[in-house]
């Protein structure tokens, strides 16, 4: 009986706390919630609205198809725009309209529908070892290049930042001559693909390889570590394709959840996001390149240098996102 | 057993696994979906490797673990030498310790960059990898060592316990008749414990085959990775639970060898306690090598590692130092406690139907209800996830029918989700551990209690529970550190802003940064220990 007891009272909590749940923001973010926590806990002390924030690598899309019109999502934020784009095919997110977001947001960063919207910007960079090979012209096609071979250093073909560029090769040079890239790239690795963007560079320093594939911002984060500033240090940043094309860039973004239960302050909030004080944080403490163009980089990003960055409009990568993910499997990128 | 035990009894036995087969059921429901060709596609390209990799694992790791527990089982159950009584409780140490944050110091110590490499490559003025030959730490043989080296306790806590249970009559007939400490072993010890070491086997190996964070952090993509990203990456939820089907067709093909391995197996062993006088005093080399054994053991699969989270949780103490810890830690313990609580009583309850109910069809709530077990934490995630919404969406359609606002997700938007998750999961254990300490209670009591008149309650409360209490703390004791370091289950179903300990930390190690969240590491630890200490003093106390 005691459990019995025990049991209803604990479910008593779970319906309070449910309950709760309600009256506050909620945020489903594919970003590490230690990123953008500093921020949020601005805009709290700003307005006074809660937010309680679930990070998931994965799977946020499902969560929300599942839950359907009893989601407590308010906003999703997500790490890249393929992550966006699944939300607007499932049909999970709404418009949010808004003149402020409109102002902060330059048009090609935003959906015409207003149903997401980019955050910041970051490069696909590619890193070389300041020692053995310095700082590189270099384009993306060169990574298979056989003079390469055993030097490059990438992380899982199927994490969002390589699905997106390799989606990126495909909408360039077509499916077939980026399926001959991918096998000449997985020919030239020096070890199967593993860890994060900041692993692949540590490996650079230690000598295991001379090439990373990685994002602009996490040569940023590792210069505040200072068990990872000799990583860094041994590392030049290199903007590919600056003689044509200009270099792939990726979003970070936003989406306002289409059963939101507190609209109002969700949109409050999105627009707190794009405005000077948040993209500020984003450029300061998470060296990512700001999308409000009010705001300027960090001096350390600034530092890297202008670069010219891949016209190919953003929501195009979107359409070879399964065809990426395909020829990933078929020449077994990860195996 | 003849004994009129109520139908109301079976009734609740069924119940209970009803429900724990709940996923099982919505999981083959949902295989048999139409998936677009998503599982022709992986069935095409990868599928192949997925599957070898996964039943190469479980094989190395049973392996591993058989051949480092049992040595250790044996000599602290049978032989006297220097450190025995405290090797006895701390090579249950490694328990404690999540395998991925093993692998991850490991990965510190031993890659390119580690210091044993540094040193090598010093001592032997090698330049570059192509140098030199060194086997890779992410890999398929790593990630086997690296599980070997958490899990093998399982099978070193079953072993030992039988060790020391084993009937002191026959091993005193075998030494009569002259056999030796070697012969003993191998002719009568380990065959007598075989049933124990199944079991351990087919608990190691299930964990492995769960085990998610050490194969995605080592590279080494086996089902339940495969599980995982074609659920969420390629948003097949159908394609994803064919290949939760293929996993729990390689799982229940072991348990059922498990079960043919050890069918004609019946044991009666004296409970009274352990003989002391029974032991083998071991001297001078033969005394070196055992206590060199145990503690390199120690060393290696705790010590080492432990020292080394100590190391950054130092280092990198006012990064990690947070109010958010103590949420996260109490998390962690009132969930944890909550299910072994519930788990054992489970377990205690449908053992004791199959025991004493006349009818044979009660023999089946149990088989059933330990197959939770067998469904990986992103298995059963998904088996959870489609009846429970369900359960939601049918409780505010019936409020709004009511003309009330529903109450939002209750089920699984709450920790109830986590809760019935790990109860599933985790009773199995529950259940295994009071299976085998009711396997030495000899039938012939449970005839005198009745021909005394006892009624079934009073059976299982008077007689059979303070027999069974050995088996009892050790199912409290294993569900409970399960609990604190299950982690798959808990990432796809934790609440909304709900973080534990073992969340928090694995989002470190899935950055390459644990530095950071060593000090969380620590807590699900030294959180680990406690039940192990406690454990450890009752079996003290009984002997």
């Amino acid at each position: 009986m005691k459990i019995a007891r025990s049991l209803s009272i604990l479910g008593l909590v779970c319906l309070a706390s449910a309950a709760n749940a309600a009256e506050k923001l909620t945020v489903y973010s594919y970003r590490q919630a230690f990123l953008i926590d500093p921020i949020l806990e601005n805009f709290t002390k700003e307005t006074g609205i809660d937010v309680e924030v679930v990070f998931s690598k994965k799977g946020i899309a499902e969560r929300m198809v599942r839950e359907g019109r009893l989601s407590p999502a308010d906003i999703v934020l997500t790490s890249d725009f393929s992550r966006l784009m699944e939300l607007v095919d499932k049909e999970l997110v709404v418009q949010a309209s808004s003149e402020v977001l409109n102002n902060n947001i330059p048009t090609k960063f935003r959906s015409p529908d207003d149903n997401w919207y980019s955050l910041t910007m970051r490069v696909r960079n590619v890193y070389s070892s300041k020692e053995r090979l310095g700082k590189l012209a270099i384009d993306y096609e060169d990574l298979s290049d056989p003079k390469y071979m055993g030097k490059i250093c990438t992380r899982s073909g199927k994490h969002p930042y390589n699905i997106s560029l390799v989606a990126s090769m495909i909408a360039h040079h077509g499916e077939a001559e980026t399926r001959s890239w991918l096998e000449g790239l997985k020919a030239n690795l020096a070890r199967k693909p593993q860890g994060n963007d900041r692993a692949q560079v540590k490996a650079v320093k230690e000598g295991l390889c001379d090439i990373a594939i990685g994002n602009s911002y996490y040569l940023g984060k590792m210069l505040q570590d200072p068990k990872q500033v000799p990583w860094a240090e041994s590392v030049e940043i290199n903007f590919p394709n600056q003689a044509n094309r200009g270099s792939h860039i990726n979003v970070s973004g936003m989406a306002l959840a289409k059963y939101a239960p507190n609209k109002e302050n969700a949109i409050k909030l999105m627009e707190y996001l794009s405005g000077d004080e948040a993209q500020k944080a984003y450029a300061e403490v998470n060296y990512e390149y700001p999308i409000n163009e009010d705001v300027a980089p960090s001096e350390l990003v600034a530092s890297w240098g202008d670069f010219k960055a891949d016209s190919l409009p953003i929501f195009k990568l979107a359409e070879y996102h399964k065809t990426a993910v395909k020829l990933l499997d078929q020449v077994k990128f990860d195996l | 057993m003849i004994l009129g035990l109520s139908r109301s009894w079976s009734f609740l036995g069924y119940l209970i696994a009803a429900i724990i087969t709940l996923p099982l059921v919505a999981i083959i429901t949902q295989a048999l979906v139409p998936d677009e060709a998503v599982f022709a596609h992986l069935l095409e390209t990868v599928l192949p490797t997925y599957v070898a990799n996964t039943l190469l694992l479980m094989f190395w790791v049973g392996l591993g673990s058989l051949i480092i527990a049992i040595p250790a089982a044996w000599l602290v159950a049978k032989c006297h030498f220097p450190g025995r009584r405290i090797f006895q409780w701390a090579l249950l140490l490694p328990l404690a310790m999540p395998a991925y944050v093993v692998a991850y110091v490991y990965t510190d110590l031993l890659d390119y960059a580690g210091p044993l490499q540094k040193l090598l490559r010093e001592l032997f003025a090698w330049q570059s990898p192509q140098d030199y030959y060194f086997p890779e730490v992410r890999s398929l043989g790593g990630a086997s060592l690296m599980l070997s080296l958490v899990l093998f306790p399982y099978i070193y806590l079953l072993a030992r316990t039988t060790f020391m249970e084993q009937s002191s009559s026959l091993q005193h007939a075998a030494r009569v008749m002259g056999c030796g400490p070697w012969r003993s072993f191998w002719h009568l010890s380990l065959p007598m414990a075989r049933p124990a070491l199944a079991v351990g086997v087919a608990l190691v190996a299930m964990e492995t085959a769960a085990d998610f964070a050490t194969v995605s952090y080592f590279a080494v993509p086996t089902l339940t990775t495969a599980v995982y990203d074609t659920w969420l990456e390629y948003g097949s939820l159908s394609a994803a639970a064919k290949l939760s089907a293929i996993m729990l067709l390689v799982v229940f093909s072991m348990i059922g060898f498990e079960r043919f391995a050890r069918r004609k197996q019946q044991l009666f062993q004296k409970q009274t306690g352990v003989n002391q006088v029974e032991l083998y005093l071991l001297k001078g080399m033969r005394a070196k090598l055992a206590s060199g054994y145990c503690s390199a053991l120690l060393f290696f699969s705790f010590l080492l590692p432990f020292i080394i989270l100590l190391q950054y949780a130092w280092e990198y103490f006012d990064q990690s130092w947070s109010s958010a810890f103590w949420e996260y830690s109490l998390n962690s313990l009132y969930i944890s406690g909550i299910v072994s609580v519930i788990a054992v009583f489970i377990g205690v309850l449908l053992m004791f139907i199959r025991r004493i109910s006349p009818r044979r069809a009660d023999l089946l709530p149990s088989r059933f209800a330990s197959t939770g077990y067998a469904l990986p934490g992103t298995v059963l995630a998904i088996g959870i996830l489609v009846p429970l919404t369900y359960l939601d969406f049918a409780v505010n359609d019936l409020y709004e029918y009511l003309g009330h606002r529903g109450p939002g997700l209750i089920f699984t938007g709450s920790v109830f989700v986590l809760i019935f998750a790990f109860c599933i999961r985790f009773s199995a254990i529950a259940i295994g551990s009071v299976e085998s300490s009711y396997k030495r209670i000899s039938p012939s009591l449970d005839m005198a209690a009745i021909t005394m008149g006892l009624k079934p309650r009073s059976l299982l409360c008077r007689v059979h529970i303070p027999l069974l209490r050995r088996g009892i703390f050790a199912g409290l004791l294993l569900v409970f550190i399960e609990c604190m370091k299950e982690l798959p289950a808990a990432l796809l179903l934790r609440p909304v802003g709900f973080e534990n300990l073992a969340t928090y930390v694995f989002q470190f190690v899935s950055d390459e940064q644990l530095e950071h969240g060593a000090l969380a590491a620590i807590v699900i630890v030294l959180v680990g220990l406690v039940p192990l200490i406690y454990l450890n003093r009752s079996l003290e106390q009984e002997s």
